[in-house]
């Protein structure tokens, strides 16, 4: 096949790059130094981990107790992709310096064309030396904490990315592989590289350990027995043009833009236009059936700065992870110190690359989907206006208390177009002995509310530790409001629960009460103290 | 084209193609179902689309969800706004579809301007909103909000006081009595709960029932020996008691 020679690319691969980010963060405490380890977790897993956490042990795609269990002394820091962008700011701005227009693949990880800036700056070893000098010098402290950064030079992206990884766990920080020899530097690297992990799991047990034995067998074998994600790999291997079959250049006239008059100060207007346009541009492909894999986001200040970046996204950027990228880019340089100084008087997209949409299948009962496609696009515009914790959706979760069983979780965190949501216990899951009988109070209060409850002489009740009640309820005030008459009442149901845990250890009485005015209590006495948990409201 | 008959007399041909030619607009498309025991508490057998329920009185959340149940299990996103403390396993059991429930958590100071705007947004997006008014809601907003929801057809129900809202229709709770709890034995298992509904318009004759919300197996049933139109008699909440 003769496939255009891909082009000469340069990718800088800071390595962990979610632990140099939280680092940069306050989040982490500021004993933990550069020396400590440190992993960062994401679903529970190990995503990256620092020099001193992998020295120990720590591996990316550990469960935590593993990581734990290896590490003792380990600090864990849940993954903050947003943050993660944010912080990538000062390296993409040390890297800026030498060439515009450079790539965010993801965040730790930047791309961009060799031809030009080689020329201007002497040669590829001198390019890839300077980028290499100035990122390391953009990280400082991180540089102990996650090793050295690594610059790879050569033709296409997967082999540029390789030659980076190499370069940064050899030590040299910088590798160029020359024009045409991909397929020689790929042919020795096993397998593992390629990202799909059941592709690499099936080539295994095929018998092929390096990519030169996979580059090696016939494109047609590999379409038929492996599919089009079996033929990109195939591509990779062979060091030829990596990118998905049906990406092309984006026509220009596609780009969209939004001038600010007067020009906004802050960030949150431009992500919501950023949304709007990014809405319409996908509405236009949509329409051609095209979808986005790659765009470039420019922002303009009224003082005639400007800053720009590439955003990529191999399976294609929606609306929302569009929006998303132009919050991150305006964040990131905001808080950097070369942020801009005035208001933001424009926005462009520019798509660059676009790629034909695989389509999803919509569900049989269509009003239901639309129904949850408008509530979805509802939950992306309050959780923009409020954050995303103000607007939720139940999930169940199994507890004694009034308020344990069903909580409430982020919505922008759930898939509300799910076709397989539900929300109840699991089937086969146990009961929960000690819960209050049905009905549930309607009425929760977030704290407990202080109360007081007394007997017919007046004194507060008690109950022993063998759990009976000094003297029968007979009046319950509620905060300072004028005690009422106990009609009815029961307990007290003792629950003595997590007394493993020195911090959640939780042992109390419970009581059920209705007083004089018809309503229903919940009513906790713990240490002493009586409260009012809910209300059957 | 209706065929307008020539012949004089023939009315009966005259109304049925009256009727043919009329723009067909279904009742029930402008309402919104409600649980059995709810029908023949609501003037039109529903929750009309576009329209002010206010809800108040004892149990007052425990009637609006049972209330919003029906419309949430037929198929319609509940979305509630700034109620807090709401026992998320209650309104499960009350019958609402917890799948298709969203909750909001909103500022409510006096300077505040969220509310309006969380609330106008939601009425875009869902069939039914459940709120709890701010104090300091201002006539003018309540307007819009009422003109919105008209022209977005959804519903709004407040629970508590409405503010500067004109409900449509207003449910108030009376004095519940509670079964199943003695002196010192038993739990919570029954509420009686007389009901009183009254509106605008259509609805502005009383009606009032007991509700048992809920009976002993945990449903929402009506008492119905005691549907009645005007006040509640006392002696049929003690017989039902």
């Amino acid at each position: 096949m003769s496939a255009p020679h891909p082009p000469r690319l340069v990718v800088v691969w800071c390595p962990d790059w979610p632990v140099a980010a939280a680092h940069a963060a306050p989040t982490l405490a500021a004993d933990v130094g550069a020396d400590a380890p440190v992993a960062v977790l994401e679903a529970n897993r190990v995503v990256a981990a620092s020099l001193a956490a992998r020295h120990e042990g720590v591996l990316p795609g550990l469960r935590r107790r593993a990581a734990q269990a290896a590490c003792p002394g380990l600090t864990l820091v849940p993954r903050d992709p947003a943050h993660e962008a944010r912080a990538f700011e000062g390296v993409l701005r040390a890297v800026e310096r030498i060439t515009p227009l450079l790539e965010v693949t993801e965040p730790g990880t930047i791309t961009f064309r060799a031809r030009g800036p080689a020329r201007y700056h002497g040669g590829e070893e001198a390019l890839t030396g300077l980028v290499a000098e100035r990122v390391t010098a953009a990280l400082g402290e991180q540089v102990r904490a996650t090793g050295p950064p690594g610059v790879g030079l050569a033709d296409g992206r997967f082999a540029a990315t390789l030659a980076a990884r190499r370069a940064a766990r050899s030590g040299s920080s910088t590798q160029v592989v020359p024009a045409g020899a991909s397929a020689a530097f790929l042919a020795p690297l096993p397998v593992s590289n390629l990202a799909d992990p059941a592709l690499v799991d099936l080539l295994r047990r095929l018998g092929l350990r390096t990519l030169g034995q996979f580059a090696e067998l016939p494109s047609t074998a590999v379409v038929g027995r492996l599919g089009p994600t079996g033929l990109v790999a195939h591509q990779a291997a062979r060091g030829a043009d990596d990118r998905p079959p049906g990406v092309r250049a984006c026509p220009p006239e596609l780009s969209v833009h939004e001038a600010f008059e007067p020009p906004v100060p802050q960030s949150g207007p431009v992500v919501f236009a950023a949304k709007h346009l990014a809405d319409g541009l996908q509405a236009e492909l949509g329409r051609q059936g095209l979808v986005i894999t790659s765009c470039l986001v420019r922002v303009e200040t009224e003082h005639g700065e400007r800053h720009e970046r590439v955003w990529r996204h191999g399976p294609g950027l929606t609306a929302p992870a569009l929006a998303e990228r132009v919050r991150w880019q305006l964040e990131g340089w905001a808080g950097s110190p070369g942020g801009p100084t005035g208001g933001i008087t424009a926005l462009r997209l520019v798509p660059l690359e676009v790629m034909a949409d695989e389509g999803r299948q919509l569900g049989f009962w269509g009003g239901d989907r639309q129904q949850a496609e408008r509530v979805a696009r509802t939950v992306a515009r309050l959780s923009g206006l409020l954050g995303p914790e103000a607007v939720t959706v139940p999930e169940w979760r199994g507890g004694r208390g009034p308020a344990e069983g069903v909580v409430a979780v982020p919505a922008a965190a759930v898939d509300l177009l799910g076709q397989e949501r539900r929300v109840g216990p699991p089937p086969g899951a146990g009961p929960w002995p000690g819960r209050l009988p049905l009905p549930s109070p309607a009425r929760v209060t977030a704290q407990l509310v202080p109360a007081e409850v007394v007997d017919e002489d007046g004194r507060l009740v008690s109950v022993s530790g063998r759990g009976a009640v000094s003297a029968p309820p007979a009046a319950l005030a509620l905060r300072s409001t004028p005690p009422l008459r106990i009609q009815a009442w029961a307990g007290p149901w003792p629950i003595d629960e997590r007394w493993w845990d020195p911090v959640g250890h939780r042992r109390r009485a419970r009581f059920q009460a209705v007083t004089e005015d018809g309503r229903a209590h919940v009513l906790v006495l713990a240490q002493g103290r009586w409260w009012s948990a809910a209300t059957y409201d | 084209m209706a065929v307008i008959p020539r012949a004089r007399g023939d009315q009966a041909a005259l109304a049925r193609a009256a009727l043919r030619s009329q723009p067909v607009v279904l009742a029930r498309e402008h309402l919104l179902p409600v649980d059995p025991p709810f029908e023949p508490l609501m003037p039109e057998g529903g929750l009309r689309r576009g329209t002010v329920t206010q809800v108040q009185g004892a149990g007052a959340t425990s009637l609006a969800l049972a209330l919003l149940a029906g419309c949430s299990a037929a198929g319609s996103w509940l979305a509630v706004v700034g109620v807090p403390g709401l026992g998320l396993d209650a309104v499960g059991e009350l019958g609402v579809a917890l799948e298709r429930l969203l909750l909001v958590d909103v500022a409510t100071g006096p300077g505040s301007t969220d509310w309006p705007t969380v609330v106008a947004a939601l009425l875009d997006g869902v069939d039914a909103v459940l709120v709890e008014v701010p104090r300091h809601t201002r006539v003018a907003e309540a307007r819009r909000l009422q003109a919105r929801l008209r022209e977005r057809g959804a519903t709004l129900v407040v629970v508590g006081a409405a503010g500067a809202f004109e409900p449509d229709l207003v449910m108030v709770g009376g004095t519940p009595v509670w079964h199943g709890l003695g002196t010192g034995w038993g739990h919570l298992r029954s509420r009686c709960l007389p009901v009183e509904v009254t509106g605008r318009r259509a609805a502005s004759r009383r009606r009032s029932a007991l509700l048992w919300l809920p009976d002993e197996e945990g449903k929402v049933r009506l008492e119905r020996s005691a549907l009645a139109t005007g006040p509640l008699a006392l002696d049929a909440v003690e017989a039902a008691s």
